[in-house]
């Protein structure tokens, strides 16, 4: 490597430096702890892999964050072709003169007191925990892409093929389903 | 059509979505409001929606740091790490 380049790599000491960092990135990404350990160890073998590549532009760290995301996304691009395995709840009459309106049993109920209650709560935040874990990951990772990472719309669209009102339907069924996940398992009076 | 006033509650929750990400057009904000003048279940959906933006919010920078991997996994991936090294 020559002089001029501002960042090097180091191998050697990228778990103790990285691991951690890349680990809390991936797993609230991916909502998957083992998932999340694979995509680190897969992220270092690519880092090395392609350590030719690197041109010192960016620092080590930002350098392999962006191997990382890569790998967050084409994990993304490909379950979003396979058919979710859990429950899609209806929420709408799908047909009739009623299409459209809520039906009975997903009506929003009043939310108890502990609506204020926020995440501080580590109770609620195990719940929340829950109901996006049993979203359908599809569902599951175009939420987050949007929430989460806040990725741009049109990203997320060019990233998985996509249209924009195909990402809407998605983020509003997600929604609808954390709603209603958070109101059985928290918010019941 | 895109020029109809009245909406399903479907499409008002899902404009409600939409509006947390602040992606809303006007139009479609204002065939929100006017749902939400007569549709309570609406009314109580986009309330309870945004209590789910603000518990997103605080869910992601409680995250961020709290998780770690244990000494054991970190020595593996150290393990593994220093195989790909020599090859």
């Amino acid at each position: 490597m020559s002089d001029n380049q501002k960042h090097t790599l180091n191998p050697e000491k990228w778990i103790d430096l990285y691991a951690d960092y890349l680990y809390n990135y991936a797993v609230t990404r991916v909502d998957d702890n083992d998932f999340a350990k694979d995509l680190v160890q897969e992220t270092f073998f690519s880092g090395l892999k392609g350590k030719e590549s690197f041109r010192g532009e960016a620092s080590e760290r930002t350098w392999l964050v962006s191997i990382l995301k890569r790998k967050i996304i084409d994990h993304y691009r490909k379950i979003n072709s396979v058919k979710g395995k859990k429950e899609v709840r209806m929420n709408f009459y799908s047909e009739g003169d009623k299409k459209g309106s809520w039906l009975e049993k997903a009506v929003p109920r009043e939310w108890g007191n502990e609506g204020d209650k926020d995440i501080e709560n580590s109770e609620l935040k195990m719940v929340l925990e829950h109901c996006i874990h049993n979203l359908p990951e599809k569902y599951r990772m175009v939420f987050l892409l949007k929430t989460i990472q806040n990725y741009e719309t049109e990203e997320i669209c060019n990233e998985l093929g996509i249209s924009t009102s195909n990402l809407w339907v998605i983020i509003h069924r997600a929604r609808l389903q954390l709603r209603k996940c958070l109101e059985e398992n928290w918010y019941k009076n | 059509m895109s020029a109809k006033i009245k909406i399903s509650c479907d499409e008002a929750t899902q404009i409600c979505d939409k509006n947390q990400y602040g992606e809303a057009s006007i139009s479609e904000k204002i065939k929100l409001n006017i749902h939400l003048l007569l549709c309570k279940h609406c009314k109580a959906y986009t309330k309870q929606n945004s209590i789910i933006t603000k518990l997103m919010g605080k869910y992601l920078d409680s995250c961020d740091t709290s998780k770690h991997l244990t000494v054991n996994e970190k020595e593996e991936l150290q393990k593994n790490l220093k195989e790909k090294l020599k090859s």
